[in-house]
């Protein structure tokens, strides 16, 4: 790294406060008026809407392996979701899919 | 006498709020440690001292946003377009400040200063997946759940990546704990899918974001996730004047 320390602290800086204003944006400036209909309805639809997308690509190319599809974590992920679906229960599905991935990561070298 | 016991039963039960909250955020530490020792270990190798390591992680606390902006000035990168980018990393949490409107926008300001800087993926999944699960919570309840969470996870955070700076290299290698974070949030993404217009959502969400991986600045997400919220919302009105 080239940088000045004087740089490398406004980088820092300006992502800390870049990073606070966007989490504050809505939740500070609204507040507690009311918001209008339609946009509650896309609002409602924002963790799935969100999540999945920031894990699919995670999913289907892993960094590990150079974004080649791996089949444990495949498989790994699969049992997840089906877990999470079935039992609805977040501990028990993490607890699941990470056994799986460690049982398949070892059986298959 | 009364009006003392009420006050204490109330502190008891956001006090409750609080503890249920760092409990529900404790599976991602699963993720978090490994994350932040990563982060300290980069971080410290790529040139920072450690007063900068920890800025980052303090200051910041979005851990993709940290490795970005750090990659690119090991990269030698213009400034701004470090900055820029690491930048629109965090942008899908504007969209997670939108959605917490309706449960915390009646909240003081100065609570809601402090979830603002506690808002990361994992406090705001566990949190809106309660939040919209009945039975319902008052405000103040639902503010001490997300900072409960906030807390379980961020202290972690924080010592993780110190831990990571000091000793570097000394942290073994080869777990493959890259992949808790996708289980962590698919445990996550498989409860909230508890209606048709939630699965067409997610669906979207999911075929866009491997569509779009190619935009640059992490903004193939951001399209995505406006995306699935339309197919969401649209699939909702369907479903309406078909019932």
């Amino acid at each position: 790294m080239t940088q000045s320390d004087a740089t490398i602290w406004a980088v820092i800086a300006g992502l800390g406060i870049g990073t606070y204003l966007i989490r504050f944006s809505f939740l500070g400036l609204v507040g507690n008026r009311p918001l209008p209909d339609w946009l509650l309805r896309l609002l409602r639809y924002t963790p799935v809407a969100v999540l999945p997308g920031l894990v699919a690509p995670l999913i289907l190319w892993p960094e590990a392996t150079d974004g080649t599809p791996d089949p444990a974590r495949l498989a790994a992920a699969a049992i997840t979701l089906a877990v999470g679906l079935y039992t609805r229960n977040v501990v028990a599905s993490v607890l699941v899919g990470m056994v799986t991935l460690f049982g398949l990561l070892a059986l298959i070298p | 006498m009364t009006g003392s016991s009420a006050n204490s039963s109330q502190g008891g039960v956001i006090a409750g709020n609080f503890g249920k909250g760092a409990v529900a955020g404790a599976p991602f530490l699963l993720v978090i440690i490994p994350f932040a020792l990563l982060f300290g270990v980069v971080g410290t190798e790529a040139g920072l001292n450690l007063a900068q390591v920890m800025a980052f992680s303090m200051l910041v606390i979005a851990g993709a946003a940290q490795f970005t902006a750090v990659q690119l000035m090991v990269e030698d990168a213009p400034t701004v377009i470090a900055l820029l980018t690491a930048l629109a990393v965090n942008l899908r949490m504007a969209m997670y400040s939108a959605s917490l409107v309706p449960y915390l926008g009646a909240a003081p300001l100065w609570q809601r200063l402090l979830i603002s800087y506690g808002l990361i993926d994992q406090t705001y999944a566990v949190s809106i997946a309660r939040y919209e699960r009945p039975p319902a919570m008052t405000v103040k309840e639902r503010v001490a759940y997300i900072l409960g969470a906030f807390t379980m996870i961020s202290i972690p955070w924080y010592g993780a990546t110190l831990l990571g700076a000091v000793l570097g290299a000394a942290i073994p290698q080869g777990l493959p704990l890259d992949f808790a974070l996708p289980i962590t949030f698919l445990a996550l993404i498989a409860p909230a899918l508890k209606t048709l217009p939630h699965v067409v959502a997610a669906l979207t969400s999911t075929g866009a974001a491997l569509v779009f991986s190619w935009v640059p600045y992490s903004l193939g997400l951001i399209v995505a996730a406006v995306l699935a919220m339309a197919a969401g919302a649209v699939c909702e009105i369907w479903m309406e004047r078909r019932a």
